[in-house]
């Protein structure tokens, strides 16, 4: 799974599409997976800087992290390309 | 290094232009603590789903309601619609106050008699008396507000085989204004039943008419229709002392003042939209004191005044069972608890608050129930923050008719604690088991055994 490559990221939790002129709204912890995955990082990777910045489980974090993924997949700000 | 607090991430699209109506900030700000006491450790402690009731608020919304009548008219008293909250202890926080009983049933009627209330202080209203029931009201000198010809004359043939003479009544509906008029309790004004019911009721000696009683409806925001009606039975009660020289003692206005809640289809919330108690008092007392009446001969002024007097004291603490996400990208959580027992949420859209702080970020939601039924939703579409299983919450506004109308159904009924002036909490309601259920069930013996 890629972020598009032209989506912005802004430092207070806003992210623009400018393919589609969307702007969209995510927490800290969304932004940082966002960045995460932007940077090339893989869901092993992510899940384990967050375990050990959190307060949360693996099991938690598994379940999470797909409905996030989900989202960012339904407002199409992925390029799927697995 | 200490780990940080972990919230769920959260993506929301932005809706440019489109704004939350209620602005989305103040329903989902944490609600940690009721009457200083930890969510969290009344849930510890009762379990969860709890309800919670605050003496202090139920006893301020009263003492805010009498005074606001008091201030405008001599002769004031309220009487507890038993239907509304009968949990006993409740009703006797409103007798403590002063409350007579207003009951619908033989059932609540033994409620009130048990609770300690004489029975010439009970109303008894409602088409649905038996037999024993008036028997036993007049026995105790109760007031009987008389609902339908059938229960007039059944009620005249007991007085006279009792030799005893009752202090009756009659419901009056009438034109207020509003839309739908509730025609179908009592005796119509407009088309001269009403009358019809008074002079069968003053050309016979068994029967004593002292006193006039309307409820107009339920949850009102209009309170010229309070106006009217009081104009409507002050006029009533001036043709009867006409017309039968018999002097009207009382006028029941019923109940029907709208609490904080938000009706479901509201634009603006509850807070805001519903009337003051002022404003009802202004309208009813106004009516009464230019409506014609001596000095001597003003009727006393009975309220049997419900939800707005308990809702606000009411409280439901529920927990998350767990978080989906609809086909249409929807997040929608489970609660552990349904309009089973929160019935109410048929008609309101409860305020609802997290009961642990949050981040700033908030997600459209759908909250549901825990019933295998398409209908146990609690809200439509609540901007909520990243709730996670077991994390708790608080509806607002569930003091009336939610632990009286509630159901047995798949789970069993919560506990009730009440949160005293003193700051303790003290259980009012223990919740049910499954002997409770069991209890009332009998099995036929040919039934009892079977091979599987
Ligand atoms: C006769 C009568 N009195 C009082 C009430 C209490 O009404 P509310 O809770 O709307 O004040 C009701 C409720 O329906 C009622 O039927």
């Amino acid at each position: 799974m890629k972020i598009k490559k032209n989506i912005a990221l802004s430092d207070t939790g806003f992210v623009f599409d400018p393919s589609t002129g969307n702007s969209f709204s995510a927490n800290p912890i969304g932004m940082e997976i966002i960045r995460q995955i932007r940077e090339g990082k893989t869901q092993e990777q992510i899940a384990e800087h967050i375990l050990k910045t959190y307060q949360t489980d693996a099991g938690t974090f598994e379940k999470d992290y797909h409905d996030f993924l989900n989202m960012l997949n339904r407002f199409r700000l992925t390029e799927n390309i697995q | 290094m200490k780990k940080l607090q972990y919230e769920r991430p959260v993506i929301q699209k932005l809706n440019t232009g489109l704004t939350n109506k209620f602005g989305t900030r103040t329903e989902s700000d944490p609600v940690t603590h009721i009457d200083d006491l930890a969510v969290e450790k009344l849930i510890a402690q009762f379990g969860s789903p709890l309800f919670v009731l605050s003496e202090q608020t139920i006893r301020s919304a009263f003492r805010d309601a009498s005074r606001a009548f008091k201030n405008r008219y001599p002769k004031v008293q309220f009487a507890w619609s038993y239907k509304t909250n009968y949990i006993s202890a409740v009703c006797n926080v409103f007798h403590q106050e002063g409350s007579w009983a207003e009951v619908v049933s033989g059932f609540e009627y033994e409620k009130a008699l048990a609770n300690g209330v004489p029975g010439n202080k009970i109303i008894f209203n409602g088409p649905d008396k038996s037999e024993n029931d008036l028997k036993q009201a007049i026995t105790n000198d109760s007031l009987i507000h008389i609902d339908h010809m059938d229960e007039l004359y059944m009620l005249k043939d007991i007085a006279a085989a009792a030799n005893k003479k009752p202090r009756v009544a009659i419901r009056v509906n009438m034109d207020t204004g509003i839309f739908p008029a509730w025609d179908r309790f009592g005796f119509n004004y407009e088309n001269g039943e009403a009358m019809e019911a008074v002079s069968k009721i003053c050309n016979d000696t068994q029967l004593s008419l002292v006193g006039l009683h309307c409820h107009i409806g339920t949850f009102m925001m209009s309170t010229s229709a309070y106006g009217i009606a009081a104009k409507k039975l002050s006029e009533f009660a001036l043709n009867i002392r006409k017309k039968f020289n018999r002097n009207i003692e009382y006028i029941d206005m019923g109940g029907g003042f709208a609490s904080k809640n938000t009706l479901k289809g509201s634009f603006l919330p509850g807070t805001d939209a519903s009337p003051t108690f002022d404003q009802y008092a202004e309208a009813i007392c106004e009516s009464l004191l230019n409506a014609g009446f001596t000095q001597e001969n003003l009727p006393l002024l009975i309220l049997e005044t419900g939800r707005a007097l308990v809702d606000e004291a009411g409280y439901l603490l529920g927990s998350v069972i767990s978080n989906k996400r609809l086909s249409d990208g929807r997040r929608a959580t489970i609660m552990d608890f349904g309009v089973n027992i929160l019935f109410t949420s048929f008609w309101y859209d409860h305020k609802i608050s997290p009961a642990q702080s949050f981040g700033s970020h908030h997600e459209d939601t759908v909250l549901y129930g825990p019933l295998c039924m398409n209908i146990d939703m609690l809200r439509e579409n609540i901007p909520f923050p990243p709730l996670k299983k077991n994390d708790k919450v608080v509806v607002h506004t569930v003091g009336a008719y939610n632990m009286t109308q509630w159901m047995q159904f798949i789970s069993m009924r919560p506990a009730v604690v009440m949160i005293g002036t003193d700051g303790k909490v003290n259980l009012i309601r223990r919740r049910e088991t499954i002997q409770s259920i069991q209890h009332e069930e009998e099995m036929p013996l040919y039934l009892k055994n079977f091979k599987l």
